[in-house]
């Protein structure tokens, strides 16, 4: 009897023994296994990532149909508005305005960092936070101060001469990345551009500029889909801006797979002979996996159409964004291969100098920025203005 | 993106090891590390200044602590600093005589209705207020009908849209509304406006003297640069706000706005949005900020989060399961969906104290999401009969499976390991007794408030930070004696149902077996 039970526990050590082979293979690194752990359950209702129901009766409800409007009589004033301001530098007058009410403080830092005549370290220590306090960062800032220091450490030097300096090395930075969207008509089907974001950037209204200037200065027919199926009234939105900016609107309901609105609207700007297409999408912040994941589908249905589709993918960056759009651009890039940049609020305090270390590090081109509400305040990027803006020159 | 300042101080405290006290010059040598994270977390310059001076302060002529990295000492000071700037004593929302008006203000784009439908939900729910909602947006296309879709949506009245009606006006139909119809609160959704466009400045300040609200919210982003200051000052001093409500951060945004403006204003942040769902809103909890901030991870956010997806009727059949001491590729699945749920590996790891760092490297390694989808298409491709019995996998089966799944049978064949391995910790679990788990259970699903604060302490970020931070430096975090890791077995035994990270440990050890012998060649 004895010896039976003997012999059971040494049945069951062996097994256990077994048991933690298999569980902890040789060379493995030591790592005991959570023994009074919970475990995983999960609800049904969590098992898929639902979407909100289709709310299309409420669309309905509302009686929004998007009409295009456009005559030609709006054709001939449209032109006379751009015209207005195309002439004398009209979008610098726009953005120095925008930008002189903020640089107002970096003017007066950079003022306030010249203490002494000659060129200290405390001096540049008060440059370098001029520069961070324009949202370039630490890292960036302090490259370009130490550039800028190199000759002239200990030398004398004027207010003037600090900001012409500055701006010439903010310049050199950002000129290489300053080039126009051009825009191309392949062979066949129309020359599509994706917009994408996070939330609240401006995605919808830049797309609205976008048109206008498309149509009203390049003369190309233009059709936008509406991709953002998810939040409220997101296609109303976009399709007041599609007719104040005389483009065509393909829309689903709230809820439809913005995957399949996209390939529809090709589809249809294929048949039809439209020249741009341009797709909106959901703001979806760059962490969020799935949302990520839905928009990689996106690409992967226009492909199955044409392998060079999108012929453009931006990444609309909100200049209040401080140090995340690092972040932003990395992840959207790898998710879709972002080839270009739209800065939209610089008409406001922010500075948006997080642009200069984007630049630096990722040399992505920025193909225009969002100067105000107004349908033609999205102008083309130009670094000379900008990086004196930056400064306060001019 | 960025390094954690832990991670940075690491290097910069090596050489302070055996010193009895942090001396003045010690001090000056992690102030510029301390600075550019700060910086780097978009906390605004000025601020920064202030907060590093008041940090120097603090920490020269303190006695190193036996056993603590002197780095180390510093973070603890640092977050015990940042937590008493940014907490603050009445954090809840203020009531007044019915109706009361709620001012909600910002930028465009922070996500000032969504922000609005939101509180507007949880003081339905959860003070039983009566809610008036309107939308005082008459310059963006369609963003009265987005709130009153969102009504619509959520259930709480929403005042009816009148064409041309200037913002004044309607902020006055609002109030009579509230007043008429007895509603309790009345929330006026602004327009977004810059700071510096003077002629809507004026406007909000018109709305405000007229409406007197209770609560003037400035809902600003998480992920606002430098410019948190400006913007927050200039709201403050036109319309003498109450609270800030920062949006976004569920984003990977380190939050430095919020400090900023907690600076320059003195008010509290009130409230968090923390994702798109109208349940995604939270009260501000400032030791969390403060861990992000430094790069710490947030453990409590990762236990909520589990608590979250978890339902109490699947734990308790999962229970049951575990008595039986069974887990088959059904359970698996499920787990692998709930990582999925909770936002893949990656964003699981971001959480975790000291780990943040390490998502880069798994990523490397191929251990990222596209793994754990792989794994999940594998077992929908078996037969239900194959998922409940994974025995009967055979050669030709596996062959079949991975036709179908578009992977190998190699894929298939550390996957059946997986489960194996689970099955075995199962087995364990029921050697364990039952009594301590389902009390253990219990506790977890009882006095879930109290459980999570106890586990909170626990698991004190700076304590885990030190544990890991050694072996997230070196190259191959899970070689080598520290087992980074073994915090997070640590972690799923004070997680109720967190399976999800537990199920893709294996997953982890599988990773590594291939990287070692890669190394060995």
């Amino acid at each position: 009897m004895v010896f039976w039970r003997k012999k059971k526990n040494e049945d069951r050590i062996e097994e256990e023994l077994r048991d933690d082979k298999l569980l902890h293979p040789d060379g493995e690194p030591e790592l005991e296994p959570s023994i009074d752990q919970d475990n995983a359950c999960i609800s049904e209702d969590l098992k898929e990532n639902e979407l909100e129901e289709s709310e299309s009766d409420i669309i309905d409800e509302l009686d929004i149909m998007p009409v295009p409007s456009h005559t030609s009589l709006d054709d001939v004033q449209e032109r006379e508005e751009l015209s207005d301001d195309s002439e004398e530098g009209g979008w610098l007058s726009r953005l120095t305005k925008g930008l002189s009410k903020s640089t107002n403080k970096i003017t007066k830092g950079i003022g306030d960092a010249l203490t002494k005549s000659k060129l200290d370290q405390e001096t540049l220590d008060g440059l370098e936070e001029v520069l961070v306090s324009a949202d370039l960062g630490p890292k960036t800032a302090s490259r370009i101060i130490e550039e800028f220091a190199k000759d002239r450490f200990g030398k004398e030097i004027s207010e003037e001469e600090i900001r012409e300096a500055l701006a010439g090395n903010i310049e050199s930075v950002l000129s290489p990345v300053a080039n126009f969207l051009t825009i191309e008509k392949p062979e066949k089907g129309p020359f599509v551009i994706l917009f994408c974001g996070v939330n609240g950037t401006g995605k919808t209204t830049t797309i609205g500029k976008y048109a206008h200037y498309l149509k009203t200065s390049q003369h190309l027919k233009v059709m936008i889909a509406a991709g953002d199926t998810f939040r409220a009234a997101a296609v109303e939105q976009l399709a007041e801006w599609a007719k104040r900016g005389g483009a065509e609107l393909y829309q689903k309901d709230l809820g439809a797979d913005s995957a399949s609105v996209a390939f529809e609207a090709y589809e249809k700007a294929e048949n039809e002979g439209y020249d741009v297409l341009m797709i909106d999408t959901a703001g979806r912040l760059q962490n969020k996996a799935n949302l990520m994941e839905e928009l990689t589908k996106i690409i992967r249905v226009l492909k199955k159409k044409d392998e060079s589709l999108p012929h453009a993918t931006l990444l609309v960056l909100d200049a209040t964004t401080g140090q995340n759009a690092f972040s932003q651009l990395d992840t959207f890039k790898e998710a879709v291969n972002v080839s270009g940049l739209i800065v939209t609020k610089l008409d406001g305090s922010a500075k948006g100098g997080v642009l200069v270390g984007l630049a630096d590090q990722y040399g992505i081109d920025v193909h225009a920025i969002g100067v105000g509400e107004q349908i033609e305040d999205l102008q083309p990027f130009s670094a000379k203005d900008y990086a004196r803006s930056l400064m306060g020159l001019e | 993106m960025f390094d954690s300042l832990s991670e940075k101080l690491g290097g910069v405290f090596s050489r302070l090891r055996g010193k009895a006290s942090l001396s003045e010059n010690d001090v000056m040598a992690v102030a510029r590390e301390i600075r550019i994270a700060l910086l780097e977390a978009d906390v605004a310059l000025p601020v920064v200044k202030d907060f590093v001076a008041g940090i120097k302060d603090k920490a020269v002529g303190q006695e190193v602590i036996k056993g603590v990295n002197p780095g180390q000492q510093i973070i603890k000071i640092v977050h015990d600093a940042l937590v008493e700037m940014l907490g603050s004593e009445s954090s809840d929302l203020q009531f007044g005589p019915s109706p009361c008006a709620y001012l909600m203000a910002g930028l465009q784009g922070s996500g000032k209705t969504t922000s609005t439908a939101k509180i507007a939900k949880i003081l339905t729910e959860k003070q039983n207020k009566k809610v008036l909602m309107a939308s005082l947006d008459v310059y963006r296309p369609a963003a009265q009908e987005q709130l009153k879709i969102l009504g619509e949506q959520t259930g709480i009245a929403t005042l009816p849209i009148v064409a041309g009606e200037k913002p004044l006006a309607i902020a006055k139909r609002a109030m009579d509304v509230g007043k008429k119809e007895g509603y309790d609160v009345v929330m006026l959704d602004t327009a977004g406006r810059l700071s510096i466009d003077e002629e809507l400045m004026k406007e909000l300040e018109d709305i405000k003297n007229f409406a007197k609200p209770v609560e003037t919210l400035l809902i600003a982003d998480a992920m606002t640069g430098q410019d948190a200051v400006n913007t927050a000052e200039i709201f403050n001093n036109r319309i003498d706000i109450t609270g800030i409500m920062l949006t976004r951060v569920d984003g990977d945004a380190r939050g430095g706005a919020a400090m900023s403006m907690k600076a320059v204003t003195g008010k509290p942040v009130k409230l968090i949005g923390i994702g798109e769902k109208w349940s995604e809103i939270e009260t501000f909890h400032p030791e969390r900020i403060a861990g992000r901030i430094l790069g710490m991870g947030d453990v409590v956010s990762l236990v909520e989060k589990a608590v979250e997806t978890v339902d109490q009727q699947e734990a308790l059949d999962m229970a049951r399961k575990m008595k039986k001491g069974q887990f088959d590729f059904n359970d698996l699945l499920a787990q692998i969906r709930q990582m999925k749920k909770m936002g893949g590996m990656g964003s699981l790891l971001k959480l975790m104290p000291g780990l943040g760092g390490m998502s880069g490297k798994l990523e490397e390694m191929g251990m990222n999401d596209g793994l754990i989808k792989r794994q999940e298409a594998i077992i929908l491709s078996m037969t239900a009969k194959e998922r409940a019995k994974p025995e009967l996998l055979n050669g030709s089966r596996k062959r079949r499976i991975a036709a179908g799944s578009g992977t190998s049978v190699q894929d298939i064949n550390m996957l059946v390991k997986q489960q194996k391995q689970m099955q075995v910790m199962m087995k364990k679990m029921r050697k364990m007794g039952k009594g301590q788990m389902m009390g253990m259970m219990k506790n977890m699903m009882g006095g879930k408030a109290d459980e999570l604060e106890l586990m909170a302490q626990s698991m004190d970020p700076d304590g885990m930070g030190a544990d890991m931070d050694q072996s997230a430096l070196g190259p191959n975090p899970f070689a080598g004696g520290g087992n980074p890791l073994a915090g997070l077995g640590g972690l799923g035994s004070g997680l109720p149902g967190l399976g999800g990270p537990a199920g893709g440990m294996p997953a982890m050890r599988g990773g590594t077996k291939k990287n070692r012998k890669k190394k060995r060649k």
